[in-house]
């Protein structure tokens, strides 16, 4: 008796009803016995503790026996990513303009409505929002997702922090006492020249990324550079547009000199250097003949 | 074959030895620092006790203590060390907190703020301090040397319950009480414009801090250590 292919047919047409030969399948079994419990929020392991079992695993190729047990956890409420990434960026692009137009209840009465004596805060402006209409517009038509949800805490947790740090920024960036870069005109001009350069850069990265992956598809490749120079990066790094995202909100800093700008830069930092590891962790165990002169953020550094 | 086989077990002990030798030098080190914990805070007893015989009134008490409580509770910082080296099978940030907020109370509330000094509010909490730490340190030393007196384990379980409010109590009168001289004063405070384009109120987070202390002393502080 086959246990890893089950075949159900209609005895009198002998049409195949119902054929489980994926992990996949066990998904949509269990979500017809159990209608509350979506394919999404389904974790199946073959240990209590072990790693979930993926939707298109095999279930030929699993290491089981003559029978096989498996181990079901409910992942809890879960939400898109796409909904997740578009709720998390158009926060910040409403809330920084809010704070460049002075709308009411935010700086002293005399201000509401009225604009800023020094062009760099309309510059600062323009930049925060590309980058953030740029961020949709890579959700809505660029990024091919790996994992369809995550958990429904996340956006959350997610949204106060990127709420919250575009807040905390654009209140002093526009505030009416705003002090100007030091080194005025130099200063901004080399800023936005560094934050324009990592925008096309992490733009060119999130392309790259895309065409590796043809749509529909799950598959993993490595990265290598293309003909457009933004991307010869991928030489000394394994994710380059994390390197581009810091180069952008350094420039981002510099041309505001804003001290939570740079927390905000330090912070997302961080958390991408965290991540960057991890992707580079799980490139070298992949793939035998990944090249070793990659680091996972910051070229020969980090 | 026979002399491979001999080298494995003496790399073994050998390396068996020196967990052994580390092992014994941390506990030697931590009875010695929780001994004179135990000792520091009992002398802060003492002479808080004294003051009070002597003058009779608890004014200019917390100024005549000031220099001892600083020293020793500035020196637990190390015990956030002891749990990052692993000698304490505690959580860093456990303890990183606990000790954080007494370092904050202690530096830049009570010792800043002088006008509050003579407040009943910080001798409640400096006395509740007294009576957990000697109790906590000498918990600590008796089980180091594996002779724990029942009223100790009994003292460390049961006096937090009355100790731990009245010390939340006093800690938050005495912010409380320091507010108006911080906004009058402006102490620790950055106002705009300036070229950090930052500000800071310290009179809006002593608020805060306040408020926080609703879940924050709900949480990790009942998982006593």
């Amino acid at each position: 008796m086959k246990h890893y292919e089950v075949e159900i047919l209609d005895a009198k047409t002998k049409d195949k009803l119902c054929f489980l030969d994926k992990v996949g399948n066990i998904f949509t079994f269990i979500f017809t016995l159990y209608p509350q419990w979506y394919p999404a929020r389904q974790s199946i392991r073959l240990d209590p503790k072990g790693k979930s079992l993926k939707d298109e695993d095999v279930l030929q190729h699993l290491p089981v026996g003559t029978t096989a047990t498996f181990y079901f956890r409910d992942l809890g409420a879960q939400i898109s990513w796409v909904t997740v990434f578009l709720t998390e960026y158009a926060g910040p692009l409403l809330i920084y303009l809010m704070f460049y137009f002075r709308v009411p209840f935010i700086y002293a009465p005399k201000y509401d409505f009225t604009t800023s004596k020094h062009w760099v805060v309309h510059l600062a402006c323009m930049c925060h929002s590309f980058h953030y209409v740029k961020r949709l517009l890579e959700t809505l038509f660029v990024h091919r997702f790996s994992h369809g949800t995550m958990p429904l805490r996340n956006i959350f947790k997610n949204c106060t922090y990127y709420w919250g740090f575009a807040a905390w920024m654009a209140y002093y960036i526009n505030h009416p006492l705003y002090t100007p870069p030091i080194y005025g005109e130099q200063q901004i001009r080399l800023a936005l020249i560094v934050f324009l350069f990592c925008q096309i850069g992490n733009f060119s990265i999130h392309i790259a990324l895309r065409n590796l992956r043809p749509p529909g598809s799950k598959t993993r490749k490595i990265p290598y550079p293309t003909k457009n120079p933004f991307t010869w990066i991928f030489l000394l790094v394994s994710c380059p547009n994390y390197t581009y995202e810091l180069g952008s909100w350094l420039g981002f800093t510099l041309m505001t000199q804003c001290l939570p700008v740079a927390a905000f830069t330090l912070v997302g930092f961080i958390q991408m250097t965290v991540w960057a590891k991890g992707k580079h962790r799980s490139y070298l165990k992949e793939f035998r003949d990944y090249p070793t002169l990659r680091s996972p953020i910051l070229p020969f550094i980090l | 074959m026979a002399s491979g086989e001999e080298d494995g077990t003496v790399e073994e002990k050998e390396t068996n030895n020196k967990k052994r030798t580390k092992g014994t030098i941390a506990t030697a080190w931590l009875t010695f620092y929780n001994i004179a914990m135990t000792a520091g805070w009992l002398v802060l007893a003492v002479a808080m006790v004294r003051y009070y015989l002597q003058k009779g009134t608890h004014k200019g008490l917390y100024r005549n203590i000031a220099r001892t409580l600083k020293f020793f509770q500035t020196f637990a910082l190390l015990e956030v060390g002891h749990c990052a080296i692993g000698i304490v099978r505690t959580s860093v940030i456990v303890t990183g907190v606990q000790v954080c907020s007494r370092i904050f109370m202690v530096w830049f509330v009570t010792n800043s703020i002088r006008q509050i000094q003579n407040e009943e509010s910080v001798i409640l909490f400096v006395v509740v301090w007294t009576i957990t730490e000697i109790t906590r340190y000498s918990f600590y030393t008796f089980n180091l040397l594996n002779h724990l007196p029942y009223f100790i384990k009994w003292a460390r379980y049961n006096m937090f319950i009355v100790m731990y409010p009245l010390g939340v109590i006093g800690e938050l009168l005495t912010i409380h009480a320091s507010l108006p001289y911080v906004r009058r004063s402006g102490m620790y405070s950055l106002r705009l414009p300036n070229k950090y384009n930052v500000s800071f109120d310290y009179y809006y987070f002593l608020i805060i801090v306040m408020l926080s202390y609703i879940p924050c002393k709900n949480s990790t502080h009942n998982k006593t250590s």
